[in-house]
Formats: C-alpha cells, structure tokens, sequence
C-alpha cells in the first residue's frame, strides 16, 4: 500500500498527476512539467516533499554523534539554524544516503533524509547509536513544503506576513522556528533548485491550509518532473541515480563536502575513503547534437569509457544536459560521444552546473 | 480522452489516416502524448525508407522519457514533418492535427486490420 502525504487531497484538488515515488503517491506533474520549470526559474513554486524524513537528535553527546557519523563536520555550525549537507558513508565509504543536518544546540539537532532510503537510514542511525547519550525520533507527523524561485521568499510572507520578522535575516543554508498559532514550524532558506527559497517544515495538521494560503499568493504547484529538471540544471545529485552504496563521494562529486581537517576526528567511512578509486571524476555533459541523453548511457571519451548518471532535457537551456563519471583526465571544455540508442552524438564535458539564479552557469 | 473516430488506431498508439492519393498519413494518439508529457524531441524516418508493419521508424522524447513510434502499415515513407521536428511541443498541444509521417502502403488491407476508435479506447 503506497503511502500519501498531508497533501495528498491538495495535489487531486490541483489536477495533479499522480505516480509512485518510493513507496509513496506523489505528483509527477500538474499539467505541464516544463512551464512549473520556468515558475520556479522565472517566478516562484511549490513542491511537496513531505515524503522526506525529518529526525530529531537530542542528547548530551549529539554533537560527538554527528561527528562520527557523518563525513562533513558539524563541529563548524556554531550559529542557531545553520545547516550542513553531508554523505552518510557505509564502513567501505560508500554512501548511504545524502542528508542535510540542521543545528539548534550543541545537544539538539534536526537531520533530514531521503524518502528512498529512511528506513534505512533510521535502521543504521540507531544501531550506531550505542555508546552515545543521544536519541532520535522520527517526526512524521511533520509535512514539508518547497517554495523555491527568485520571489519564493515575497510569496511566503505575503501568504504568512507575521513570519517575516523571525524569517528575513536567515542567510543561505540557515532556519529559523517560527511558531504559527503556537505551532512551531523551522523555515529553512534551503533547496534543491538552485534558486532561492524556503522549505518548511510543519506539523502535518496544517499543511493542507499552508499550501493553500501558498496557492493564493501565486505560488505554481510544482511535481517531481519538474524537481528533477530544476535539480539536474543546477548540478545537484540525487540519491539511488548518481550515487549510491557502491559510490564513494569521491567519484559523485562531492569531495568538497568531506572534512578531513580536524585529524583527530574518525568518522565511519574515513579509512576506507583512502582505498577508493579516483580514476573517474563527476562532470557535466551538454549534448551538442540534437537527441536527449538519460542515466547510463556510455560517454566515450579518448581515455575511455563513462557512463551517464542521469540526463534529461534541460528547459532552461532549451538542450539536453548530463551528469556523468567519466575517465578524471578528460577536462572540462573537452568533446566526447555519447551513445543513444544506435547513434553517437556529441557532448561537451562542463562542470557539473548549468543553471543557477534563472541563469545559465555555463 | 479524444479518439477521433474517423482514424485507425495502432495498439502501440500511432493513429493512421487513409487520404484520397492512397497514401496513410501517421502520428500519435492524444492518450500518447497525455502519458508522455512535454514533448522535446522527434526523430522522423527518412523518406525513401521502405518499413514493415510493426517496425519501430521514428523515436518521439519527451522530458521524461524516450518512445518508440511504430510503422501501423508497411511500405515506403514518402514524407516526414518536419515543422514537427522544429516544434515538438505541438504534439502536446494538437495529436491528431500534427501528423509525423506518411507512408505508400504495399498491403492496403493492413490498414483494415488496425483497430476503430472504439477498440483502441477499449485497449487503455
């Protein structure tokens, strides 16, 4: 039995077209998967994403937990609400799940995790919790809602006007609870869009209302298609397609988000890091002949074979782009073929960008 | 959904039309492109290409995913839309108004054997 969220009547009441998303019901559309594109690029959407799990750590040790646990350090949040994107690594590196941990207090914490893999997650969380005086609970009577877009943020405080005091100053990658009606909701200036925007996370009982007081202040429902243009455009990976438990972050990309500079510091994953393969790199594709790459397709390139991670069209760009591994000598601006059904159609390598702020990054 | 009753219908969700020359004009259902979503991308076959009934001639993409489009009849494609292939998107907005190609049949009677429109609707 697939399981539905808050919103799930708002979605029916909007024309949604509904598919399955791991195990849940969730809108792939709601008419036209590109014009929500260009809302969120141009104007300002809204995403359900209450399939996503939010857990809540509390306890004396959370923050040496944390450190443990996860390859990107928390020990550099210092400030209320910040947040920290990390890969959650199996003992051989590779990667569990990508998450993003917000920070309240040395000992309370709020983690949010993929829809795909919670159980998962939850499973290894708790059994790597033995040995620390810290708890999770598992909040799914919370929903969660993405306002993404250039004016996402005027759209929020036009439906909510008294949230703007508790919610103007947060920068990039920092919440802030704001209590509605004594109901507290975290505001996180977060996405997965590349624009600039809100998610929300709030009690389940309210979402139905909050999406539609979103709705009357000119936010466009915006389903997973959409999502996963917007995310691809911007270069950002999804989990279970560019990466998984047989990938270290070091062939996904996301070096950058592996802190090994406190020495001292032994996270699960760190040793193995070391043995896992650094010939293939993450890069962007952009199809210069006409077609549309998808996931795992092979790349040739003068140093050998890749394969693409996923592919789509890209609406912004009007052409389709790629995100791929691919041999790590061949360098950005460099021409190889990726083959399509029975044809080889050329591409070329870009960094793993293309759209960011309504702009094309290339 | 909006299945014309004076086309054939293929199950794999071409519509065909006999014209007065003899010459069956093909495209895609409106229920193909509705699952498809927005249309980006159509590969035509090339005109002179002789096809057999079944065979898949053209791929149509949308953002979501790529299909194959089959030949409902067998014979030689004798032409290929090309205003089509510059505005994909119009098989969203218009299915059975935007034809893809045109095919001189070798066997009429392959044209009898697709389905009414009441038999493809009976299929989904």
């Amino acid at each position: 039995m697939p399981q539905r969220t808050p919103l799930y009547e708002s979605h029916l009441a909007a024309n949604a077209k509904i598919v399955d998303f791991a195990g849940w019901e969730m809108p792939i559309h709601y008419g036209s998967q590109i014009e929500e594109h260009h809302a969120v690029r141009k104007d300002a959407g809204m995403f359900d994403v209450s399939h996503m799990c939010a857990i809540d750590l509390a306890g004396p040790d959370a923050t040496r937990w944390l450190r443990h646990l996860l390859a990107n350090d928390v020990a550099k949040l210092t400030t209320p609400g910040k947040a920290l994107y990390s890969c959650m690594l199996d003992d051989g590196a590779g990667v569990i799940d990508d998450l993003i941990v917000y920070y309240f207090a040395a000992d309370r914490y709020r983690i949010v995790v993929n829809a795909g893999t919670a159980e998962k997650d939850i499973a290894w969380m708790r059994a790597r919790l033995v040995g620390f005086d810290a708890a999770l609970v598992v909040r799914r009577d919370q929903a969660m809602i993405a306002v993404q877009g250039p004016n996402a943020r005027e759209r929020f405080w036009t439906a909510f006007p008294v949230a703007r005091g508790a919610t103007v100053m947060l920068e990039n990658f920092q919440a802030a609870e704001w209590l509605a009606d004594g109901e507290a909701w975290l505001v996180a200036r977060t996405g997965y869009t590349g624009e600039d925007g809100f998610e929300i996370t709030l009690p389940a009982d309210d979402a139905p209302a909050a999406w539609a007081a979103l709705l009357a202040a000119g936010v466009k429902p915006c389903g997973l298609g959409a999502r996963d243009t917007l995310r691809l455009e911007a270069g950002m990976n999804l989990y279970g397609q560019d990466m998984d438990e047989n990938i270290s972050p070091y062939e996904a990309g996301l070096k950058w988000t592996v802190d090994l500079k406190d020495a001292g510091r032994d996270f699960i994953g760190k040793s193995a890091l070391a043995t896992r393969r650094c010939d293939v790199r993450f890069a962007g594709l952009l199809l210069l002949d006409k077609g549309v790459m998808r996931s795992h397709m092979k790349v040739h390139t003068s140093l050998g074979i890749g394969e693409t991670t996923s592919g789509t069209f890209s609406p912004s760009l009007n052409q389709s782009i790629a995100l791929a591994r691919i041999p790590a000598g061949i360098e950005n601006g460099s021409e190889v073929e990726v083959e399509i059904r029975d044809k080889k159609l050329k591409a070329k390598v870009v960094k793993p960008s293309f759209v960011r702020h309504g702009a094309s990054q290339l | 959904m909006n299945t014309p009753a004076n086309l054939k219908y293929a199950a794999s969700h071409e519509w065909a039309k006999s014209e007065a020359d003899g010459s069956i004009t093909i495209g895609i259902t409106d229920h193909a492109q509705e699952a498809l979503g927005d249309v980006v991308f159509l590969e035509l076959p090339t005109v002179g290409r002789v096809v057999k009934a079944g065979e898949s001639v053209a791929v149509i993409e949308s953002v979501k995913a790529a299909s194959d489009i089959y030949a409902p009849v067998s014979g030689e494609v004798i032409e290929a839309n090309g205003a089509a292939v510059d505005a994909p998107e119009s098989v969203n907005a218009d299915a059975y108004g935007v034809w893809l190609f045109k095919i001189k049949p070798s066997n009429p009677a392959e044209l009898d054997a697709l389905l009414t429109a009441d038999a493809y609707n009976a299929t989904l």
